[in-house]
């Protein structure tokens, strides 16, 4: 017999685990519409945030004081990246890019932890992980919060591109970088912008994993977890980042608790990816993916 | 062709074959007697392992233009694989199972680089991604791989080819430097072939190779095999000829994106690059840990030394691809160049070239 | 009939200056093809459209295109900007899969031509922005070329068997008769990624010569070079055609050069063909006057070229 309860709860908590997928995408989204690159070191990112405030904090700075503090880092961190990675590679081609952010993410690595040390350090947002029922399922609190957290985010964000001169520029450079440049707008300060944006999702997303698995070094592989949903939602949209998020989380679960034992469990590590290539091989673009006509 | 015989052999002898003689016979009469242990051990044979896998790598990133970000699952996957013909077929010889080794670490590679008939770009990066998740997951989750170790860990026996022992330091260095020397050989006259150009053509232009008739799909496919046989027979040397007792976890991304960068480092596309790379890679923590520990004393302990490294690799990436995108064998030839018309002007350069 | 000399001391390259006329024999070997070779372009044409339709989402790039290519003759279709004319091409060389029609290459016929088998039925294209392998000497870019003549595997090109040896050499000596023919001798081993655009038109020219197509279609083979260049790669062009006995099918925005080089001309507009004949009849085509100028002209008002 098939219990249907438990297959809810399993998919819920897939869901709202995929919200924080998706929260991680995004920001690489943010910066591939933009800058056509794919930014790997957004996983350095979020580790460099989370054990920023979490180190401001244990040295006694009180918790919105510090993260403030580690945004204003983070808005540095972005603005520098921009003067000093992107812009000499302006006109490389989008692998050499892609290399670039995967040196880039060993050096903030490197640096975040010979900053702060290399010790796992806990964070405690002050949300209890208690599971509450409804209507026969469980769910966990924190990832309720988690997810709202992540909701309102990407509502915001959502909101300042569609109603802000900023994002209007944004949105102009994402649809067409040389007629947005021939136009006047100013390359440098929209990356700049979507930099920040960046790093306040690595701020968020880097408090709320860290929150769950500890602010340590392997923080930095979350992006290895939203890479398969890029893949499948597509590099280019926030849409796809989001649905895409809830998909893969809700299959790896359901993979996990269902198709796991068969395989003798732990095939977490790959079914997302497995899923997302099955995915492609149908639609190249992904789901929500441009699909452009190859000129030549 | 009615070139006399002399000319010929002039021309056969090249300043450059002359630099690649010199380095071979140091690297068989020269080292073999004179290194330490250490040297042979800690330095050389990783090296010549590593800069195997880099040349497999470049063969399909730097010539054939498909980025792979999983070479550490065909490493792997050649270990594992050699380890077991020669655990479960006795009579093989041990130069069978590394071949065979190889070529199941090939298999391996077409069947992750089938996405690549369909996939560009960062697309097809992600999803080479799956081979190392899911050839290190295959390892540490099915005990028969490693003989039912618990932990997927595996012991290599004493290397032996044909009755002749290679198990010391020495013998395990020259092994090393041989299967390497056959394979880079092979790996070259494959790029110097009608393969090879076909390699180059699907990375600088996809349409126009299909269009003049490149076979897409067998190129793509026989590009992931090649490589990963070569990564394949470099992980044999890794587990049997450097580390003797491995384990999955030694096979983690970090691995691949090692092997990744000593190739961005020492030159796409280059096959003088993937051993400069490989150098610098196996050299370079070992320079940083000796100058760190005499300027900083106590400080400088293995933690620091892992950061400070991955900062230093992480930045020279980023420095390079700004500044010298063909890596430090542009920066090399250029340097040689100098010196040599510095040597010989111009004018009184010996004619053969 | 007059003798031009492109290139002293190789028979191939001594090509005859066509005139505008039916009978024509082959040049290599400076023998006839074969006894009474008459080549009438009312026999099987090389290329065929019928009806060809292309959109994209909503837009129409063709609209019920026909087209018929004769043997030997050179074709340019021109049109102003967004008229169709790349897509045409991309459709004949299969980049693009027309919406209905057929195209059909010699005796065969294809609702999508398998851009992948192109070379094998006897077709070449160049590209409108070049498409070279930048990281080749320009000699390997023409020796591209004949890779689909290849058939020695992979095992035997590294064994270097006879079989692959054979191949190569004779790879070797056809780029490098197609590389003295385009004068291109002095930088075959230069990487084509560092070479001035003007050279460049001339390799990719060479690359897709090399293999003797049935077929070869240029993609504004004129385009972005000087003017001296132009004149040039015109004299190449027609030379090409003559020395490699080939059709040739371009596209071109120049009409001035067209007019010169090509023996019947095809006007697009709006993905429709709307003049089709010989440089004279187009020149004076009323249609044709209106889509390039824009207006409506009365009387008796002639291109001006």
């Amino acid at each position: 017999m098939f219990d249907y309860q438990f297959f809810i709860e399993v998919l819920v908590g897939g869901l709202l685990s995929g919200v924080m997928y998706s929260l991680v995408a995004i920001g690489f989204v943010l910066i591939y519409k933009t800058s056509g690159v794919l930014n790997f070191a957004q996983g350095a990112m979020l580790l460099f945030a989370a054990l920023t405030f979490v180190s401001l904090v244990e040295r006694g700075v009180p918790f919105w004081l510090g993260a403030g503090v580690t945004l204003v880092i983070m808005v540095a961190l972005g603005v520098a990246v921009e003067r000093v990675v992107l812009r000499p590679l302006v006109n490389q081609s989008p692998m050499a890019l892609f290399m670039a952010t995967l040196g880039l993410s060993y050096v903030i690595e490197g640096a975040a932890q010979l900053l702060w040390g290399t010790q796992v350090h806990g964070l405690d947002l002050g949300i209890k992980d208690i599971p509450f029922e409804v209507g026969g399922v469980l769910i966990s609190q924190f990832d309720l919060f988690a997810a709202a957290i992540a909701g309102t985010l990407v509502t915001a964000f959502a909101l300042f591109f569609r109603y802000t001169r900023t994002g209007l520029a944004f949105r102009a450079v994402a649809d067409d970088q040389f007629a947005a440049l021939a136009v006047g707008l100013r390359l440098s300060r929209v990356w700049a912008a979507v930099w920040t944006a960046a790093g306040v999702v690595a701020l968020v997303a880097g408090l709320l994993w860290g929150a769950r698995l500890g602010v340590q070094f392997s923080l930095s592989l979350v992006v290895l977890k939203a890479l398969p949903v890029l893949v499948l939602g597509g590099f280019d949209s926030v849409a796809g980042a989001i649905v895409g998020g809830l998909l893969i989380g809700a299959i790896e679960k359901l993979a996990e608790v269902y198709v796991g034992p068969l395989l003798g469990g732990g095939i977490e590590a790959w079914a997302a990816y497995v899923v997302a290539l099955a995915f492609l091989l149908l639609r190249p673009s992904g789901l929500f993916g441009q699909k452009l006509v190859e000129r030549v | 062709m009615t070139t006399p015989i002399r000319s010929a052999a002039v021309r056969w002898f090249t300043p450059n074959r002359f630099g690649l003689a010199v380095l071979l016979i140091t690297a068989y009469a020269v080292i073999p007697f004179a290194g330490s242990d250490y040297l042979l051990d800690a330095v050389l044979t990783p090296f010549l392992a590593l800069a195997l896998a880099a040349l497999g790598l470049n063969l399909l990133t730097g010539y054939a233009g498909q980025v792979s970000l999983g070479s550490a699952a065909y490493l792997a996957v050649g270990a594992y694989a050699a380890y077991n013909f020669n655990l479960r077929l006795p009579g093989l010889p041990f130069l069978a199972s590394l071949v065979a080794a190889g070529f199941v670490a090939a298999a391996v590679g077409i069947v992750f680089g089938l996405p690549s008939l369909r996939l560009r770009g960062f697309y097809l990066a992600v999803s080479t991604l799956a081979a190392q998740f899911f050839v290190q997951w295959a390892l540490t989750k099915f005990g028969w791989f490693s003989n039912n170790n618990p932990s997927g860990v595996i012991d290599a026996p004493p290397l032996a080819v044909a009755g002749l022992s290679f198990s010391g330091a020495v013998g395990r260095y020259v092994f090393s430097l041989t299967v390497v020397v056959v394979a880079t050989l092979l790996g070259t006259r494959l790029l110097r072939s009608q393969v090879g150009r076909n390699f180059m053509a699907l990375r600088d232009h996809e349409v126009a190779a299909k269009v003049i008739g490149v076979p897409l799909l067998r190129t793509k496919l026989l590009a992931f095999g090649v490589s990963s046989f070569l990564i394949g027979v470099a992980g044999v040397l890794w587990a049997f000829a450097y580390l003797r007792t491995v384990e999955p976890a030694g096979f983690n991304l970090d691995r691949s994106f090692q092997i990744l960068f000593m190739i961005i480092i020492g030159g796409l596309a280059s096959i003088r690059g993937a051993f400069l790379g490989a150098a610098f890679i196996v050299v370079f923590p070992l320079l940083l840990s000796r100058f760190g520990a005499a300027l900083l004393g106590n400080v400088f302990d293995s933690g620091v030394l892992e950061m400070s490294q991955r900062i230093v690799i992480g930045a020279l990436i980023i420095g390079l691809l700004i500044a010298e995108p063909c890596g430090l064998i542009a920066l090399v030839d250029r340097v040689a160049d100098k010196i040599r018309r510095r040597v010989f002007p111009p004018q009184s350069r010996p004619i053969h070239n | 009939m007059s003798l031009i000399a492109t290139a002293p001391g190789n028979s191939l390259i001594v090509a005859r200056a066509r005139e505008r006329a039916t009978v024509h024999s082959n040049v290599a070997g400076g023998t006839p093809r074969a006894a009474g070779a008459v080549r009438v372009d009312a026999g099987a044409p090389v290329l065929t459209l019928q009806s060809i339709s292309l959109s994209f989402g909503g837009v129409t790039a063709l609209d019920g295109i026909d087209l018929a290519v004769a043997k030997g003759e050179i074709r340019a279709i021109i049109g102003p900007n967004g008229a169709g004319k790349s897509s045409l091409l991309n459709v004949v060389s299969g980049l693009y899969r027309p919406g209905r029609g057929v195209v059909q290459l010699g005796s065969e016929r294809f609702r999508h031509v398998p851009t992948a088998r192109l070379a094998a039925v006897g077709v070449a294209r160049t590209f409108q922005n070049l498409a070279l392998f930048k990281g080749l000497s320009v000699l390997d870019n023409v020796m591209m070329g004949l890779v689909h003549c290849r058939r020695a595997g992979f095992v035997r090109q590294i064994l270097s068997t006879p079989q692959a040896r054979r191949e190569e050499a004779k790879a070797r000596a056809a780029a490098e008769e197609a590389i003295t023919f385009l004068h291109l001798g002095a930088v075959k081993h230069q990487l084509a990624g560092g070479l001035p655009y003007g050279i460049l038109k001339r390799v990719e020219l060479a690359r897709a010569l090399v293999a003797r197509p049935r077929l070869l279609l240029l993609d504004e083979p004129l385009a972005g070079v000087t003017l001296g260049e132009k004149r040039d790669l015109a004299a190449h062009v027609r030379n090409a055609r003559d020395a490699y006995d080939t059709t040739i099918v371009l596209i071109e925005h120049d009409i001035g050069v067209v007019m010169g080089l090509s023996d019947r001309i095809a006007v697009l507009d709006y993905g429709r063909k709307i003049a089709d004949g010989s440089p004279d009849e187009v020149r004076s085509d009323q249609a044709v006057i209106d889509a390039y100028l824009g207006v409506a002209h009365e009387g008796e008002t002639e291109l001006v070229i």
